[in-house]
């Protein structure tokens, strides 16, 4: 048993298996949307235009979290303002928009000539790194997040399943987007430095999708995917320790070792159930 | 009878093209009314407009605010893969003055209630796509109805559906209208629906017609609203449309009827 929780006893394992644990729930939470609405890559996308920011605030020598935050803000905004015309797909607008900002904050280093935040970390994230503020900074936005989710449940879920119509049912489908935007670059804006830009992409994704191939009820996929959220930043950092292995590609791990059991579960289901239960709607 | 909605010279756009214009339309309690035209003319916006999400940029609306609107989309236009089961779906128009998320034992009751008499009161924990076209239907209608609505808007209730499909859904429409229901629809079947439906309103960005099929699916009526010649022949007292396809026919004068002992060879 003392082996067990060997770990434990250094305050950097604590805070690192803790910030973890709850970036997993988080990102299961809001990569349900995220998912949903056809927007996998947005994790990705917005961390470079977060990373525009972080430029752009240290040009202007002002607080990282103030720039890295409001430049996520209205990269995300503009995603779901370009997305909502149909015009072009929401995966073409993060791709615009995200890489547009990135390459400002490329030009404006070029201009600096200098920028001295850890690359290496905004990518990989730095874990067991991580002091009792990021942790406290995570458990609040996790906290909000959740608490958002709850209140305005049906709103969320009316607005990613049938945009117009819940618009024409009076609800503000604006407000929920512009919500979603908040929710994601709070998100990103607190797990960057501690997860990195690569993890946050990964665990947007992963939980939700095994959620999805789990089940086809929307509140059972919210749920799975908050509890494989959690579970695998829990696992991963705990199995980092032993196997000494990087933290965050760990917990990536779990997650993809998860899908891998979740996948053949649902190839297994889709086989015992009868075809004319699948598709009968195609007559 | 009461006036649910009044259009009065009313002028609607998206970007700088006008997608309805001058359109004068009133639909009180109790209609039944269809709305026909060819694609793009305007069909859709016009149920937005009537529905109150779409502003008009001349003219006015006028409208009793305290008639709750339903609104039923095209089945087309859903995402069938979307993880949403059949009582999920309809609980999504819940929305008014609940906080938590589960459903109260009001909502869960009035849910069960509308779901019995649709006929889809056994598929709550269905899966939306394991469903057949006409419960599909049913299931959006449910979620409409759940609003307790005194004005149901249909986008092309039987758009993409086979006939029996479509007698299944007609048959629910005129059930729910013989309730007291007024029922805005758009069409494209001018024989199986439109013809039976008591009024009609011929649009094609402007409103070309409107009255009972009789008087609106003339030869005429019918050019000026879709911009090709269509014949229209009696049956029984109802218009029918006929719709002739030159190159076809051409291709069926070179086949001469069979005659007994060949086989699929012109005599």
């Amino acid at each position: 048993m003392d082996t067990l929780l060997e770990p434990f006893r250094y305050e950097f394992f604590r805070n690192g298996i803790a910030v973890a644990t709850l970036s997993g729930a988080l990102c299961g939470l809001v990569g349900v949307y995220v998912v949903l609405r056809g927007m996998s890559y947005v994790g990705h996308g917005l961390s470079h235009a977060i990373f525009g920011g972080a430029v752009l605030s240290y040009a202007l020598a002002t607080n990282f979290y103030l720039g890295a935050g409001v430049t996520g803000l209205v990269a995300a905004l503009l995603i779901l303002l370009v997305a909502r015309r149909r015009s072009i797909g929401a995966d073409a607008a993060i791709g615009v928009i995200t890489s547009s900002i990135f390459a400002i904050g490329v030009v404006i280093i070029s201009v600096i000539g200098t920028f001295t935040r850890n690359f290496e970390a905004a990518l990989f994230g730095n874990v067991l790194g991580v002091s009792p503020a990021d942790v406290a900074a995570v458990a609040l936005v996790t906290l909000a997040t959740g608490l958002t989710v709850f209140l305005r449940y049906r709103q969320l879920l009316f607005t990613t399943f049938d945009p117009e119509v819940a618009e024409v049912s009076g609800v503000s489908t604006v407000a929920n987007d512009v919500l979603l935007a908040i929710m994601l670059t709070a998100l990103i804006t607190v797990c960057m430095t501690v997860l990195g830009v690569t993890l946050i992409a990964a665990m947007l994704v992963i939980p939700p999708v095994i959620g999805r191939l789990l089940t086809d009820s929307f509140h059972k996929m919210l749920w799975i995917s908050v509890v494989v959220g959690t579970v695998c930043g829990f696992v991963g950092v705990y199995l980092s320790y032993y196997l000494n292995w990087a933290s965050g590609p760990a917990v990536v791990l779990t997650a993809a070792l998860l899908f891998v059991i979740a996948y053949g579960v649902s190839s297994v289901k889709r086989r015992l159930l009868p075809e004319a239960a699948l598709d009968t709607h195609v007559e | 009878m009461n006036e649910l909605v009044a259009f009065d010279k009313v002028t609607c756009r998206y970007g700088k093209d006008p997608v309805l214009v001058n359109i004068d339309l009133t639909v009180s309690e109790g209609d039944f009314v269809g709305i026909v035209g060819p694609s793009g003319s305007g069909k859709t916006t016009l149920l937005r407009a009537i529905a109150g999400v779409v502003r008009p940029i001349a003219g006015r609306i006028r409208r009793d605010r305290e008639a709750t609107v339903g609104y039923v989309p095209q089945v087309e236009t859903v995402n069938w893969y979307f993880p949403v089961t059949v009582r999920e779906a309809v609980m999504m128009s819940r929305i008014d003055g609940r906080v938590v998320p589960w459903a109260s034992e009001r909502d869960t009751r009035d849910a069960d209630e509308v779901l019995e008499r649709l006929g889809i009161g056994d598929l709550g924990d269905r899966h939306i796509r394991e469903l057949s076209g006409g419960q599909q239907q049913r299931v959006f209608v449910a979620r409409a109805m759940l609003r307790r609505p005194r004005l149901l808007l249909m986008d092309e209730p039987t758009s993409g559906v086979d006939v029996r499909t479509r007698h299944d859904v007609m048959h629910l429409i005129h059930e729910l209208h013989h309730d007291g229901l007024a029922i805005v629809l758009t069409t494209h079947d001018l024989n199986g629906i439109a013809a039976h439906l008591p009024r009609l309103v011929c649009l094609n960005r402007e409103v070309i017609a409107v009255g009972r099929p009789q008087e609106v699916i003339t030869p005429d009526v019918l050019e000026r609203t879709y911009g090709a010649p269509l014949e229209v022949l009696s049956h029984g007292g109802m218009p029918v449309v006929v719709e002739h396809y030159p190159e076809v026919e051409e291709v069926d004068r070179t086949v001469v009827p069979l005659r007994e002992g060949h086989h699929g060879h012109p005599a």
